[in-house]
């Protein structure tokens, strides 16, 4: 019943040893809003406010692959992250943050490796000796696939993409994460905690067969994977689910490919609090909502952390939200005394059983998708769209019936409707001044360079090698985000789900 | 259920949609699930709708009341287009109820558009199926 003690296999009680009393978790706060610029100037503001890496919000647009100026991005751009359609705007949301110092975080999926290849360059131009660049990219197309929803290009050519940046990061960046294989946004479509980690884990199989197929071997790339799940609610079964993924994902890495170094079986973890726990009634129940989540996180061994602003169910967040939200963690890690011992709870009846019960549940999702050929095939079919979408409206009428209760939504609700918060105002012109200065950048840069180069991808993109240096020499010339996903669709074409409820 | 099967009526049809780049979907599928189970006709149109597909979706459809899911932040530019539109193919009568991340102030400048209700978040499901009842002429 009692695991081996942190640090050992199969690393159920954490990854290291000594845990926070080492090290403790990097507090990551992910935001992005507007223009680069005002981006830039916040991200500024947080690294002076005691935050120790960064983590970027993409717009709409950026993340779909268009531009600010493409017709479909009207009202969009910077409002629910940085817009970036060029080099020229990941230049201006880095500015002055040396990027050989500062770990970064990008929130990108379908695009990322083009988004990536500006990063690299940016940092390139700064001075950084990209060999020695340290961050992560997101880069889960599976789970947008699953929940998110954000998606350009069909599975397949898009897991290609994917490999290539793993293959390029295991040649060139070896201390970069090129993925950050990620169930937060399959629990907030709704999702259980067991079948957040099942899909999750699931989905890291997938990366892994899909990496291997390509060439390297496990030991070479697995090291460099990462994880991202949800810290929601119910406390213990969310301390549970991330022992219980450590150790799943450690047999399975051990067992199932053969891997030995170490670090291939250690699961790595950011852990964000659950936006969709937050409500927009008595608002400031919020911050204990996410006090609570955090510590689960924590208790749980993340390595690093986001926790929620109170006005997410309204907006963006504030200024003064978002730094009263890094204060919290800020007050977990230096007064609380949580982080005096790893897994405190290891050893509890309740919290061990947990555990194996979330473990034993994700192994059964993980047969049935093997069972179904794998991770694309049960995408294709809907499988883990449908069992969310079933888990989510069973949760809604739970909360209708009041069996689950929502403070200040259900019970104890009080009459006093309307916002008692500040709203952050977003700049209105933001939008316009990203199209003019797209206009600029067409008319001043070489047009002939960009032709060349996207001529040159999609060339690459017909054939079998990794689009990574072709990217890079796009990304230079100043092709735009909107230019390198058009070429790439002319290849691959685009992906469209079936509407289905 | 009670007002419409018990009344052999003919059931009230709603076109759910989201409109915008925004992928976020849990909400626009627990709304179209409960307006279903609540003995309505739901045509969910799936992601990405312009304002044209969906004024568009309306006509084709012949639905009484359109439901809006956004959550991105574009409410302000998108919504009131699907207004314009209505009100050029002269379809007044199809109602708009919008749901999403939509504050107070833009929640109110969109009824004043003529958006019929918004909802904002943790409104219940028995509020929006009432509202979307009473859009649709039945109490």
């Amino acid at each position: 019943m009692f695991p081996p003690p942190a640090g050992q296999f199969p690393y159920t009680r954490g990854i290291h040893e000594t845990m926070y009393r080492g090290r403790l978790w990097t507090m990551r706060q992910f935001s992005g809003f507007s223009t680069p610029e005002e981006t830039n100037a916040r991200y500024r503001r947080l690294l002076e406010a005691g935050q120790t890496g960064l983590s970027v919000a993409f717009d709409l647009p950026t993340l779909m692959g268009y531009d600010a100026d493409h017709p479909l991005s009207f009202g969009e751009v910077g409002k629910c992250g940085a817009p970036i359609s060029s080099l020229e705007d990941i230049e201006a949301l880095f500015h002055a943050i040396p990027l050989d110092r500062i770990t970064v975080s990008m929130t990108i999926n379908s695009p990322a490796a083009v988004i990536w290849a500006m990063y690299l360059v940016a940092a390139e131009k700064q001075g950084a000796d990209v060999s020695l660049l340290s961050g992560t990219l997101q880069n889960d197309i599976l789970k947008e696939y699953i929940a998110q929803k954000e998606y350009i290009f069909p599975p397949r050519p898009s897991m290609r993409l994917v490999t290539d940046t793993i293959e390029f990061a295991t040649r060139h960046t070896p201390r970069f994460n090129p993925l950050s294989v990620s169930g937060y946004h399959i629990r907030e479509a709704g999702s259980t905690a067991v079948q957040e980690l099942a899909f999750t884990i699931r989905d890291g199989l997938e990366y892994v067969d899909w990496a291997l197929e390509r060439g390297l071997g496990i030991d070479e790339f697995a090291p460099r994977l990462s994880f991202f799940f949800n810290a929601h609610s119910d406390f213990f079964e969310e301390i549970a689910k991330y022992r219980a993924a450590r150790q799943l994902w450690a047999t399975l890495m051990r067992d199932r490919y053969g891997a030995t170094d170490e670090r291939s079986m250690r699961l790595r973890f950011h852990a964000q609090t659950a936006g969709s726990s937050l409500t927009w009634q008595q608002p400031y129940n919020n911050v204990v909502r996410t006090t609570l989540q955090a510590m689960a996180a924590v208790l749980g061994g993340a390595q690093s952390l986001h926790t929620n602003s109170l006005d997410e169910a309204f907006a963006l967040p504030t200024e003064q939200a978002a730094t009263l939200a890094l204060r919290t963690q800020q007050v977990i890690a230096y007064e609380s005394g949580i982080t005096a011992t790893p897994d405190p709870f290891g050893g509890s009846y309740f919290v061990e059983n947990l555990t194996s019960e979330l473990d034993a549940g994700a192994r059964e999702y993980i047969a049935k998708i093997d069972s179904m050929g794998g991770m694309i095939p049960a995408i294709e079919q809907g499988y883990p769209q449908a069992e969310i979408a079933k888990a989510s409206y069973a949760d809604q009428l739970k909360t209708e019936s009041g069996e689950k209760v929502v403070v200040g939504v259900n019970k104890f609700v009080s009459q006093d409707t309307g916002s008692p918060l500040e709203i952050l105002q977003m700049d209105r012109q933001a939008e316009s001044r990203q199209c003019e200065k797209l206009r600029v950048l067409r008319a001043s840069r070489s047009n002939e360079a960009v032709a060349r180069t996207l001529g040159a991808l999609v060339r690459a993109a017909e054939g079998a090698e990794n689009l990574m240096p072709l990217l890079l020499d796009a990304v230079r010339a100043y092709a735009t985000l909107g230019e390198i996903c058009a070429a790439l669709k002319e290849v691959f074409g685009t992906w469209r789900e079936t509407p289905a409820v | 259920m009670e007002g419409d099967s018990g009344r052999m009526t003919v059931p009230i049809r709603v076109l759910v949609a989201k409109p915008g780049l925004d992928g976020h979907d849990r909400g626009a599928k627990v709304i179209a699930r409960a307006l279903r189970d609540a003995g309505m006709e739901v045509i969910y149109t799936g992601l990405r709708q312009t304002p044209e597909m969906i004024v568009n979706a309306a006509l084709q459809e012949d639905v009484q009341v359109i439901g809006l899911s956004i959550l991105s932040g574009a409410h302000n530019a998108i919504i009131p287009r699907v207004m314009d539109l209505l009100r050029e193919k002269e379809m007044t009568d199809v109602k708009v109820v919008v749901g999403g991340i939509i504050p107070d102030e833009d929640a109110r400048a969109l009824e004043q558009q003529g958006v019929t209700r918004v909802f904002q978040p943790g409104a219940s499901l028995d509020s929006i199926v009432a509202c979307v009842r009473e859009a649709a002429g039945r109490q």
